[in-house]
């Protein structure tokens, strides 16, 4: 949309076509949110640009993006200590980073509310597990509800931030992929813009703040307690419905966009079970499941991930001595991926075969489709610094991931970064891998965004304990792999000018002294840099240092005079040595008639990274059309 | 038992990140809303660098619940991309359904290693015929910029009327949502609205 700024800004009532991550910016602004923070990671880094399209001066709330998720949970939690209603967001795995500060949150009284919107991933659809966040709930004693579509990822946002600063407390809103990036058209309440109130209201004489021992237990006993406050208003929620198909015999408990592909899944059945939707799923609003248990002689429950709802429903129907049939996971595979119509008719049909149809097989047919596995953006340095490592390394040497775009060096054609846990960990993995080792060299890539965000305490580890690593820093001044979001290397933040925190005067600050910075697309120096590093004894740094080539070019394309680069083969020259397409591995080469080579204008971006890999020199230039 | 038969429209759009599959996306469901229709649909990124597969859900009408497609069930597929356009003609397209798709090709890694044959403009023909479907390429040679490929499928897609109820004004009002100055005027171009 052209406006997006101004229409979250409007003050009457409108509807429009909108993601669920826009939606929930519009109930932050009607609900009267004040402080927002995150640390980038999908499936929620549109939140943020929602955000950005509204001019700074006109924001309603604070919004930052912090250096992690734990940082970011904090702040939140600071300014809602004051009075300001607050939101955190950040993805599934962040809440593991943030979880030292989040399993405190049930036992403070939160003077403004604060909500901790989650982008959970069922599928992996881009991250490093689908864990089922809802766990995380239960162990710090916090309410959770979780929509199923875009509109109701704004209605039920409004009631979190509602019932946060009700209860003085922190409300969890996990949403997942496919509700952060479902579109439709939302209808949204008018917005009457309060007067933000300055006062800082923290009153450490009217709470404990210090959970510590003796005062852990009441603590944890009011947190208990009000969470059972929040289980009576969840028996009247509007966002449980049952859907009443008057089925005896069979009715159905789902949960979150499983609740979607069910509807799908029955559309045309003759006799449909009786639905109950869950849209307040922790604390379980316990009467009304088991009325609903009560009433029906089987009951499937339809949770996509952990089977959570089915064992508290199991719980319950036990200690009633219910006698009715519940039928939770039975396959191991309804424990993996996420609930997309095809699975959940597959789940359908195997509980119920006279239901409905499963799913059709796939259409038999000629030979497959060539793969097409992400890969590095063409121009990326990235990809030079993992033709220089690969220069410079033996065959036999350990090289360790992380998390960012090089990750994808793993892939073929650089093999580069072979193992990964999480953001951060390669250095201390990396320290693990040099003990006992005097035969293979263990080198490591890190990101700039990720030394902040919680590479530090690795690098710093492996100084304090003298560690046999090379830490390979990929400095690309930019969080790429989320879409170009600021860090604190940067010199900017998200409103405007920062200081700026150089990596090098970090690591020098530190008292690292052998470190070698050489541009990422010099691959000779590089090479050179990287085989000297690991020939020396403790820890060393490379830093390959280039701006991101796609966020350098989007910027470049806006100036004036800009005009598009390319190379070309100089097909005199080119002696068919394949080095740019099976080595270098830029997607810009490709191949016609069997052999030649040919640069596709439509993605090379004229960079030139790739004409020092050429061992013939063919690359060359192209002409200015 | 279900009836196979239902009553959303369902869409699926593939290409390859950077060809613009999300402005085809959002000019499609808003389309459908300017011609009164109810939507739901969800962009895929996964990984999605510029280089990987990106796809895009659409369904119309009050039936749809889920912004989900299902495989096997588009009643139109489109697709910017060659290879992309049989992947998707393979796994999304039901029997007797419509693919729409741009001729571009960019060539995946197998084919640039040489581990896989290039795919036929052939290839995507036959697999719409085994499944009863129609076939409609779009290729022109007056586009200054590749990343109008998009705006050109939409016009065909009007032009043919491959979507129930949405015309070429509703395609117009959409772009008209979602672009301004140069670029629109562009894009109306190739709806033959003269500059
Ligand atoms: C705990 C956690 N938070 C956020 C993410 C999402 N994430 C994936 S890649 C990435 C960016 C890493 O940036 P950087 O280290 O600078 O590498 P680049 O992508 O720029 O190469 C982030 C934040 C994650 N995977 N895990």
């Amino acid at each position: 949309m052209k406006e997006l700024g101004a229409t979250l800004l409007r003050k009457d009532a409108f509807s429009e076509i909108v993601i669920g991550n826009t939606a929930v910016v519009r109930a932050m602004i009607e609900g009267g949110t004040r402080v927002v923070t995150s640390y980038p990671g999908s499936p929620t880094p549109e939140i943020a640009s929602a955000i950005k399209s509204m001019p700074a001066a006109e924001r309603p709330f604070y919004f930052e993006f912090s250096t992690n998720e734990k940082v970011a949970l904090e702040v939140a939690f600071g300014a809602a200590l004051n009075g300001h209603s607050s939101v955190v967001f950040f993805k599934s795995v962040g809440l593991n980073v943030a979880a030292d500060s989040f399993v405190q949150l049930s036992m403070m009284d939160i003077t403004g509310g604060m909500v901790v919107l989650l982008g959970d991933d069922p599928g992996a659809n881009s991250s490093q597990n689908e864990q089922d966040n809802r766990h995380f709930a239960r162990l710090a004693c916090l309410p959770l509800l979780e929509p199923a579509d875009a509109q109701e990822a704004y209605l039920m946002m409004k009631e979190a931030i509602a019932l946060a600063r009700e209860k003085r407390s922190a409300v969890i809103l996990r949403m997942t992929t496919h509700v952060c990036h479902a579109k439709e058209k939302v209808s949204f309440g008018p917005w009457r813009p309060e007067a933000l109130d300055r006062r800082p209201r923290f009153d450490s004489e009217g709470w404990n703040y210090i959970p510590l021992a003796a005062s852990v237990l009441p603590l944890k006993r009011f947190a208990l307690k009000r969470l059972e406050q929040v289980r009576e208003r969840f028996e009247a929620s509007p966002f449980n419905r049952i859907i009443d198909n008057g089925n005896a015999k069979r009715g159905v408990i789902a949960a979150g966009t499983a609740r979607l592909s069910l509807l799908d899944a029955l559309e045309g059945s003759a006799e449909p079970p009786d639905i109950l939707e869950l849209g307040t799923v922790i604390p379980l609003p316990r009467s009304l499941v088991m009325r609903f248990l009560s009433s029906h002689e089987e009951v499937k429950i339809l949770e996509e991930l952990d089977p959570i709802l089915e064992a508290e429903i199991k719980s319950l129907a036990y200690d009633a001595l219910l006698r009715t049939r519940i039928i939770g996971k039975v396959d191991p595979e309804e424990l993996i991926g996420e609930y997309v119509p095809e699975k959940l008719r597959a789940i359908l049909a195997a509980t119920w075969p006279d239901l409905v149809a499963p799913p059709p097989s796939p259409r038999q047919a000629g030979r497959k489709v060539p793969d097409r596995p992400p890969q590095l953006c063409p121009g990326c340095g990235h990809r030079t610094a993992f033709q220089a490592v690969r220069a410079a390394l033996e065959g036999s040497d350990i090289t360790v991931a992380d998390i960012g775009c090089h990750t994808l060096g793993y892939l073929p054609p650089y093999r580069m970064g072979r193992v990964l846990l999480s953001m951060g960990h390669s250095t201390s993995t990396a320290a693990g891998l040099s003990i006992y080792n005097d035969e293979r060299r263990v080198l490591c890539f890190m990101g700039d965004s990720t030394f902040f965000h919680a590479g530090i305490p690795g690098v710093v580890n492996a100084l304090f304990n003298s560690h046999n690593v090379t830490y390979v820093m990929m400095e690309n001044g930019t969080t790429a792999m989320t879409g170009h979001q600021d860090h604190p290397g940067v010199g900017r933040n998200f409103n405007g000018e920062a200081p700026r925190i150089p990596v090098r005067s970090v690591l020098e600050g530190l008292g690292i002294t052998n470190i070698r910075e050489i541009d990422t697309y010099q691959v000779g120096k590089l090479t050179q840099a990287v085989k000297d590093a690991v020939a020396e004894t403790g820890f060393k740094v490379v830093i390959a240092k280039h701006p991101c080539m796609l966020k350098f070019t989007r910027e470049a394309r806006r100036k004036p005079g800009w005009y598009a680069r390319h190379v070309r083969i100089d097909t005199g020259t080119c002696t068919l040595a394949h080095d740019c397409v099976e080595r270098f591995g830029c997607p810009s080469f490709q191949i016609i008639e069997g052999r030649a080579v040919v640069v596709s204008n439509d993605l090379c971006i004229g960079d030139g990274s790739c004409r020092q890999i050429c061992p013939s020199g063919a690359i060359v230039n192209a002409e200015r059309a | 038992m279900a009836s196979k038969g239902k009553s959303s429209f369902d869409i699926y759009m593939i290409g390859v990140g950077g060809q613009g599959i999300g402005l085809l996306a959002e000019a499609m469901a808003r389309a459908a809303d300017h011609a009164g229709l109810v939507v739901k649909g969800c962009d895929t990124h996964g990984l999605a660098q510029r280089g990987g597969i990106v796809t895009s859900h659409l369904r119309l009408g009050a039936a749809a619940h889920s912004p989900l497609v299902s495989p096997l069930g588009a009643d139109l597929v489109v697709a910017l991309e060659r290879n992309e356009a049989l992947r998707a003609a393979r796994t999304y397209l039901q029997d007797g359904g419509v693919l729409v798709w741009y001729d571009a090709t960019l060539q995946p890694l197998e084919v640039r290693l040489g581990e896989a044959p290039a795919v036929t403009r052939e290839e995507v023909e036959d697999e719409c015929r085994s499944a009863g479907a129609s076939c409609h390429v779009v290729s022109r040679d007056d586009l200054e910029d590749p990343r109008e490929q998009n705006v050109a499928v939409m016009e065909r897609i009007a032009a043919l009327g491959l979507m129930p109820g949405v015309g070429s004004e509703h395609f117009k009002a959409a772009l008209g949502d979602l672009m301004e100055g140069k670029s629109l005027a562009q894009s109306l171009a190739l709806f033959g609205e003269a500059p």
